[in-house]
């Protein structure tokens, strides 16, 4: 079966009075039909603008300015805002960090998931409300039809952030995106999201594209693992694997920096420098400046992908760990 | 170890939001509106020894960041009395109080909050030693290079304003002004919980290079439980302004006693677990407005049974160093798994 999104070579390039800042650079990566896909990076990777992109959410002066992101077959790149609105929602829908960017804070749940019913379905308005009323159940928010009549403010924040996922699950898309959506929760109301999300998508088929700093959270969630570093992709694989025997050196530097890997109060492996400027990025591979492996060519050329057996690539000169791919 | 360099006795810590006019002329008239009050701290008893590492963890709203401002002296206590070496806060005199004030630094969360942002680094990191008289005046720019060498910052960046650092700069500016007063106990407050996991490493890295150099004793805030892992000797857990559980890290971490330790550490996402059934505990924190009685956790507890609604559980040792404040302990329970 065809992958329910395929994104192929996608540059999405901020043209500002400082430079042009490329927060994607040449991704490409595609997910399965009820796949989770972990899109890992740290703040600056691009992980964020990958997803707006796909959602058609790119505003100047920011642009895509070349590739292509194929949603069920059908070309995204180009499309117009009346395209894309009878997409989102319908085939794709994201659920954000702060779920405020997707609920209204001046009008009542019930007139936002309506309006999100309505947009794509000719139904009754009545048939709408018991629509919404049955997703608000779905993702366990306890008196769903009172809590209708409710605004956003009067939800805590993990109520809330139930909420926007009941919103992007109205239609059924075949995919969402995740952006962080439990990063700003505590541990136990993140793992009761999780816990959701794990058996809503089960039922449903729906795909995930989970974008996320925290390892942690994808090694329990995704089958397939994308570390991004300024802008690119720059190692794939599936989930085992990839936390196992990283390939290149950031994914590896990743895991040492956990705190909850390495032995209580032994220094842990930190990955030295910071994160590049995306507007002023080095010559040659954009890591070699905090890379330990680092050598000549790394400086000189930028690493093309290099893949392997059982789908994974990486983005270096040196992978580390490739006896164990060989194997 | 030694004997305690700081102890709290039945700290609370309550916010109350007065009557206003109008409520309070409807009380005149009979309404019977009362004043809103929020026990942020109930009731905490705690002592960190020399040289020790003390990891306070919690979800939002526990009361551990009050916590830490009352150790730190921002908030003063509703009751309860803070010990400094031995002598009681509210019993010192001025300069006794002023040295223990210096002694007791903090380390704040969002370094852009709480650097004034119209100062340069030489400023933020120089002037309370000069102040104190630390320093003289002609020797704070070679103290704050010293400052700035010893958190791994480069010194010829001290003319510039904090918005030109980077996160992990501005934390390391957070630390070298806490550290410029020549502080024996730091409260981190959440101090890594903004930056992104290479350049947390880099902070835990110097944290504990810190610690080492200058002997110093932290009391170590955070919801990260890896982080409080990796860091602390001793952990204490707080659930809705009360503690619930305290223990040597090693033993915390291997066999949590409580039932909302276990929870606790049981929804820590850890990459060991590929592919794992989320199995989270029930409903949510209740607001500290109306604390539910008895055990505070007893509505979310899968163990809670009649008495759990009815009476506060005390804090029991059930092994040296460990206390858990649980009523399943209290019949003499021993270890359940170690």
């Amino acid at each position: 079966m065809a992958p329910v999104l395929e994104v192929a070579n996608l540059k999405t390039h901020f043209f500002t009075r400082a430079g042009t800042v490329k927060s994607v650079d040449g991704v490409s990566f595609h997910v399965e039909r009820g796949e989770v896909l972990g899109l890992v990076g740290e703040s600056g990777s691009g992980k964020s603008v990958t997803g707006f992109s796909v959602m058609g959410l790119i505003d100047p002066p920011g642009r895509i300015v070349e590739g292509s992101i194929k949603l069920n077959g059908k070309e995204l790149v180009g499309l117009d805002e009346d395209g894309f609105r009878k997409v989102r929602g319908r085939e794709v829908a994201m659920i954000f960090q702060d779920p405020m960017m997707t609920l209204n804070p001046v009008l009542r749940i019930d007139t936002q998931m309506i309006e999100a019913v309505t947009a794509h379905d000719k139904v009754s308005h009545k048939a709408a409300r018991e629509r919404a009323r049955d997703a608000l159940a779905k993702v366990g928010i306890p008196s769903p039809e009172e809590r209708l009549n409710a605004y956003p403010h009067q939800f805590s924040g993990g109520m809330r952030q139930r909420v926007a996922i009941a919103i992007a699950l109205l239609h059924r898309p075949p995919l969402i995106i995740c952006d962080e959506p439990t990063t700003a929760l505590d541990v136990t109301i993140q793992s009761q999201i999780l816990a959701e999300m794990q058996s809503l998508c089960a039922e449903t088929g729906t795909a995930l594209v989970w974008i996320t700093h925290d390892l942690g959270v994808v090694a329990g969630l995704a089958d397939r693992i994308a570390v991004m570093y300024a802008g690119r992709i720059v190692e794939t694989g599936a989930v085992d694997p990839v936390l196992d025997m990283p390939l290149h050196p950031y994914t590896s530097g990743l895991l040492g920096s956990l705190p909850a890997e390495g032995e209580p109060g032994a220094p842990l492996r930190q990955i030295r420098g910071s994160t590049p400027s995306l507007a002023r990025l080095p010559q040659g591979c954009a890591f070699a400046p905090r890379c330990d492996h680092a050598q000549a060519d790394c400086l000189a050329l930028a690493p093309a992908v290099t893949s392997f057996p059982g789908a994974r690539g990486v983005r270096c000169h040196h992978p580390l760990n490739l006896a164990g791919v060989a194997a | 170890m030694s004997a305690p360099i700081l102890t709290l006795e039945g700290v609370s810590k309550r916010f109350v939001k007065p009557l206003d006019a109008a409520s309070k002329f409807a009380n005149w008239m009979g309404a019977g509106y009362t004043e809103q009050v929020v026990h942020a701290v109930d009731g905490v008893d705690l002592a960190v020894n020399e040289g020790e590492v003390v990891g306070l963890v919690g979800e939002s709203g526990c009361g551990k960041s009050t916590l830490g401002r009352v150790v730190a002296g921002i908030h003063k206590p509703s009751a309860g009395r803070v010990s400094w070496r031995g002598s009681f806060t509210d019993e010192m005199d001025a300069p006794q109080r002023r040295a223990a004030t210096l002694a007791i630094q903090m380390i704040f969360q969002d370094p852009m909050s709480s650097l004034n942002p119209r100062l340069r680094v030489t400023d933020i990191v120089g002037e309370a030693p000069v102040v104190h008289g630390l320093v003289d005046k002609a020797q704070q720019d070679a103290y704050v290079v010293e400052m700035l060498e010893r958190v791994g910052l480069d010194p010829s960046y001290r003319r510039r304003y904090p918005h030109q650092f980077s996160g992990g700069q501005r934390a390391r500016i957070g630390i070298a002004r806490a550290l410029a007063v020549k502080p024996q106990f730091l409260v981190c407050d959440e101090s890594v919980a903004a930056l992104d996991v290479s350049i947390q490493a880099q902070v835990l890295n110097l944290f504990m290079k810190l610690r080492d150099e200058l002997n110093l004793t932290y009391l170590f805030i955070s919801h990260d439980l890896s982080v409080v892992r990796h860091l602390s000797d001793r952990v204490v857990i707080m659930y809705l302004g009360r503690v619930v559980e305290a223990a040597p890290a090693a033993e915390l971490f291997k066999g949590p006693q409580h039932p909302y330790a276990q929870a606790l550490l049981a929804n820590v996402p850890s990459i060991a677990a590929r592919k794992k059934r989320f199995a989270p505990l029930k409903g949510e924190i209740p607001s500290p407005l109306h604390p539910p009685p008895g055990c505070h956790f007893h509505p979310r507890c899968p163990m809670a049974g009649p008495r759990c609604r009815v009476e506060r559980p005390v804090l029991k040792e059930i092994a040296t160093g460990h206390v858990a404040a649980c009523h399943l302990h209290d019949g003499g329970v021993g270890l359940l798994a170690a």
